[in-house]
């Protein structure tokens, strides 16, 4: 009884932290930070979905960021006056999540076979393939527009209500970014609960058996060939919306945006956490995107305080820095900054 | 073996503490006014480019044209409203990035800079350009030349170069009227700058009479050019049009050597630098390329600029003086509003007619460059010497 | 048909390059089962530091393939010395952590070592003197200069020592069996520790010598120049059957043959329906092929279930 008093507790507590932050991130650093959590939200979606694959059934994907990429075309193409369609966002969100799936397991079925590092590469292919034809395909026919991108896609808009504008409430004003931020939390929540869901379910089990031994688990029944296309599946999905979220919130996407750097970002943010564990990679997503901001505010005048000036570059510093803060967390948490508690028995002994 | 690791973790620790202190720093209010002088009038300037990744070389450049010309403005004691102008500038790094463009606008807005200079990169300026625009801030790109930028309706948007449109338009007709070309093959970097530029080239030079015999596409990373090279070499083409910038074109035109293509090849201001000529080698000789302005020694204070950029940062990259426009530009309107309020410049800004270091600079209705005018160049003994320029109507007499 | 010859000329030369920095890659997989993301930096450190040492000496009168000799030596000494540090620091500690732990750190590594070389060397591009002989010979109608021959040769020369070397001396056998079994071999004697180490240092000089190749063969460098070549050589890797020395140098050339034709005649094939800009995923989409018909590369082993 008390056990579940707690654990209310705690949910209220995260709550109306999670409530609060923007205002309080907004009154006091101002709206640039809520825009960083705004992404935080959108890159912990991402690791999310790239969790499925990695973290729950150990396919080693380099090319995740292409489902992104799906879902954020498709939201541009379907709302922006490109083609001049103006489909609401309740009806490509969806879709995005669809075509995303679809590609999932288009990329996951020639890769059956494959394990591990031939996974990786054929996985980057793939990731490069997709960047490429966006880029491409503005002539013969203009589908994407190419390099130049789609601008003025129209934002996310809710009961009528675009997220882009701010909205007076209870007397605070809520500024554009702060209301995509509820937007994207609640559906950063809402994958989580289906994380957790999935991860406790019979398929969850499957992924950890293929994870941990895949002819073993073949040898327990499992039909590994559909229960990993499931996984490529269930992954894009989220890919997808996330892409989708993306487009609608930025009112601009070009193929830069989808490149292999991003894919590698976000495979970090879920090594770096605690690969197949969720709060793990929440943190990772949260760490990895707040980071290089800190050291963006911080490179500069840390500098000024430590030696009096200005001595090294600091935009180098910041990347330097954010480089040797990838290869400390590894060093000194192989399994990540929050690794599942399992994994961490059989690390100890 | 440990020891590495923890001096790494302690590194980074100290970084994160000093970034919290820094944070309350920054925070800390201006430097309290002398109590003699009067107050400076304090006028925040953004500048946004990318100063790490591939084309950071170009990104600091931009930086340091804007940053020498608010040193000039604050060296030369200029009184607004009875109080001295004194000019601070934010410069950030975007990375070329939009998502990251889009950051330092925000934060930009959040400071509340009274005006910004940039971005580089059209795919960074056009998606920036709206938060501007909806927060008022005046934004004068030294270098974005993709023509959506000033053609979205915002009100916030100019830039003092040549869009792709004017430039490629020039290009096109020089390539026909002038060079006499019967043939050319049309190369670019897919960038939305170089596909940009080799669309309106194309169409410019078809309109002048001159067969396009080959497409080809490559990247902004690429070294390895002989393969499309090689079936250019196949049309022979009297010339060859590429759309990029000069990391690849100084490469290109080596590669051209060696596969001992004749054809010249014709560039926009992207490989217009002092790096092609320099990296190219004698490989460079014969080509030409173009530059939207006047060639500097031809403007008044060109040439005293030149020698101080050079004194103070090295040889120019490419777009700095530019940058230093850009900025003379909303000093400009600052003089003429008496004010540093966004607003304020913002109804100066259309009215500008102000002798740059790069061409005299007045806006159209969008705040394109009116008349931009555009100068050719050819490489000749490691140097770009200067041919004609086309399109000054609003031009100084010579 | 001269057109065609160019072409194949132009693919081996960059597959040669390919395959001088895939085999840095292979040799340390070989040895660790481990994705060394950080070669293609240490080829790039290796290419600007021989340059530093080549202009020192420009105005020396030495003969300039003495010059660039120097210089790849100086090169090879800085990466070695490099290779050493990051198995230290970065993949030793990790050597029984979970399989992705490494790959991270190495990604912080590649990190590090852009943002120092863009430190050391600024962010301009950098012009490489033409020391090496450069004339122009025609067979045919196409054409190739001395670099090229030279690279080739060397790719070809490179893979045949390190055969030797892992066939048939005493270090290559014990480099053999640590790839089987470290524990095993440290009980026949075998210093395993220093083995992967030595490996590492091998590895590393080889890319002193891509870089130095590839700089005199573009005759630029620049502190981003790793980051695509490595993928590239990456690509390569896995295309002949990572880990395999052989495989290597002929998915390398595979690889660059395969581009150089891709963007040659993708457009004429499809009616000009794709043009040169599909060369990557024409690249790409050979690999994936590939890999469907044999899963471990062209001549890969078979993947133990472990991998």
């Amino acid at each position: 009884m008390t056990a579940k008093h707690r654990s209310w507790l705690g949910m209220a507590l995260i709550g109306t932290a999670l409530a609060l932050a923007p205002i309080v991130v907004g009154a006091s650093l101002g709206n640039a930070w809520v825009r960083v959590l705004d992404f935080a939200a959108l890159y912990i979606m991402l690791a999310l979905g790239l969790n499925i694959v990695v973290g729950f059934a150990g396919l080693l994907d380099l090319g995740y960021i292409a489902f992104y990429a799906v879902g954020a075309y498709l939201y541009a193409l379907l709302a922006s006056p490109h083609f001049g369609i103006h489909w609401p966002v309740w009806a490509v969100l969806p879709l995005g999540a669809l075509v995303a799936g679809i590609f999932g397991v288009l990329l996951g079925a020639p890769t059956l076979r494959l394990r591990g590092d031939y996974l990786a590469i054929v996985t980057l292919g793939f990731g490069e393939i997709i960047r490429i034809f966006l880029n491409n395909l503005n002539t013969p026919v203009n589908i994407t527009n190419g390099p130049k991108g789609i601008a003025r896609i129209d934002a996310i808009s809710l009961f009528g209500q675009p997220l882009s504008k701010s909205v007076d409430f209870l007397g605070i004003t809520f500024s554009g970014v702060m209301l995509y931020y509820y937007l994207f939390v609640v559906l950063a929540l809402g994958i989580v609960f289906v994380g957790i869901r999935l991860q406790d379910s019979r398929i969850g089990r499957a992924w950890v058996a293929i994870r941990e031994d895949e002819v073993a688990a073949k040898a327990c029944g499992i039909n590994t060939r559909n229960v990993k296309l499931l996984a490529f599946a269930m992954g894009a999905t989220f890919g997808g919306v996330s892409g989708g979220l993306f487009a609608g919130f930025q009112e601009f996407v070009s193929p830069e945006s989808f490149g292999l750097m991003e894919s590698i970002m976000v495979l970090c943010m879920v090594v770096l956490g605690g690969m197949g564990h969720i709060p793990g990679v929440i943190l990772g997503g949260l760490m990895l995107t707040v980071l290089p901001e800190a050291f963006r505010h911080g490179a500069g005048p840390m500098q000024q305080a430590v030696f009096g000036k200005v001595l090294l570059d600091p935009e180098a510093l910041r990347m330097l820095l954010f480089g040797l803060a990838l290869i400390a967390v590894m060093l000194y948490r192989p399994a990540g900054l929050w690794p599942e508690p399992r994994h961490r028995r059989e690390l100890a002994k | 073996m440990h020891f590495p690791a923890k001096t790494l973790a302690v590194a980074v620790a100290a970084a994160l503490i000093a970034v919290g202190c820094g944070k309350k720093e920054a925070e800390a209010p201006a430097p309290a006014p002398q109590a003699a002088a009067p107050q400076p009038l304090i006028v925040k300037l953004g500048h946004s480019a990318p100063l790490t990744g591939p084309q950071a070389h170009i990104g600091k450049d931009n930086e340091n044209g804007a940053r020498l010309a608010v040193d000039d403005i604050n060296a030369a004691g200029i009184t607004i409203a009875g109080q001295p102008l004194k000019l601070v500038l934010q410069g950030e790094d975007d990375q070329a990035d939009p998502k990251q463009g889009i950051l330092v606008a925000q934060k930009f807005a959040d400071a509340k800079v009274n005006a910004v200079v940039g971005h580089l990169n059209s795919g960074t300026t056009i998606p920036a350009s709206k938060i501007y625009s909806d927060a008022g801030i005046p934004q004068v790109s030294p270098s974005a030349t993709n023509p959506t930028y000033t053609h979205q309706g915002f009100k916030t948007a100019f830039r003092v170069m040549a869009n792709d449109e004017q430039q490629g338009k020039v290009l096109g007709a020089y390539a026909g009227n002038q060079l006499k070309a019967k043939s050319v093959a049309i190369v670019d970097d897919k960038t939305a700058y170089g596909e940009g530029l080799a669309t309106e080239f194309k169409k410019a030079a078809v309109a002048a009479g001159v067969k396009v015999v080959a497409e080809e596409h490559t990247d902004d990373k690429a070294v390895d050019f002989k393969a499309i090279l090689t079936k250019i070499k196949g049309k022979q083409p009297d010339l060859i049009f590429y759309g990029g910038m000069d990391p690849q074109a100084a490469p290109m035109a080596m590669q051209m050597k060696q596969l001992g293509l004749k054809s010249r090849l014709l560039m926009g201001d992207g490989g217009c630098t002092t790096e092609f000529v320099k990296n190219a080698g004698a490989a460079a000789d014969g080509h030409y390329c173009s530059l939207p302005g006047i060639p500097y020694e031809k403007m008044p204070g060109g040439p005293a600029f030149i020698e101080r950029f050079k004194a103070k940062y090295g040889d120019i990259q490419l777009y700095a003086p530019y940058a230093y426009d850009a900025v003379m530009v909303m000093v400009e309107a600052i003089k003429r509003a008496q004010s540093g309020d966004s607003a304020k410049i913002l109804a100066e800004l259309p009215k500008t007619d102000y002798q740059g270091v790069t061409t005299r600079i007045q806006f159209d209705e969008n705040g394109d460059l009116k008349d931009g005018a555009v100068s050719l160049y050819i490489a000749k003994g490691g140097k770009w010497e200067a041919l004609e320029t086309i399109g000054a109507v609003a031009a100084p007499a010579k | 048909m001269d057109i065609f010859l160019q072409q194949i000329i132009n693919g081996l030369t960059l597959g040669s390059i390919y395959a001088l920095v895939a085999l840095g890659y292979t040799m340390v997989y070989g040895i660790l089962g481990l994705i060394n993301f950080a070669h293609g930096e240490v080829v790039m450190i290796g290419a600007l530091s021989s340059l530093t040492v080549i202009r020192l000496l420009a105005d020396s009168g030495l003969p300039g393939p003495v010059v660039v000799l120097i210089g790849l030596l100086a090169a090879a000494l800085v990466c070695m010395a490099l290779g050493f540090t990051i198995e230290r620091v970065a993949y030793r500690p990790l050597r029984n952590a979970p399989r992705l732990a490494p790959l991270i750190t190495a990604i912080g590594v590649s990190i590090v070592l852009q943002q120092l070389a863009m430190l050391t060397w600024g962010r301009s591009y950098h012009s490489v003197p033409a020391l090496l002989p450069a004339a122009t010979h025609e067979v045919l109608g196409a054409t190739f200069t001395e670099v090229q021959v030279i690279i080739v040769a060397v790719a070809a020369l490179t893979m045949a020592g390190l055969m030797l070397l892992v066939n048939r001396t005493r270090l290559g056998r014990a480099m053999r069996a640590t790839a089987e079994n470290p524990a095993i071999a440290g009980l026949m004697g075998v210093d395993a520790n220093r083995i992967i180490s030595l490996t590492f240092v091998i590895g590393s000089a080889l890319a002193a010598l891509a870089g130095v190749l590839v700089a005199a063969n573009y005759g630029i460098a620049h502190y981003h120049m790793g980051f695509i070549l490595g993928l590239k050589a990456f690509t390569a890797a896995v295309l002949g059957g990572i880990g395999n020395l052989a495989g290597a140098v002929v998915g390398g050339v595979l690889l660059g043959v395969i581009e150089a034709l891709g963007a040659g005649y993708i457009g004429d094939l499809t009616g000009g329906v794709l043009g040169s800009h599909y060369q990557d995923v024409f690249a790409f989409f050979v690999l994936i092929v590939v890999l469907i018909f044999r899963p471990s590369g062209l001549m890969g082993e078979k993947v133990s279930e472990r991998a």
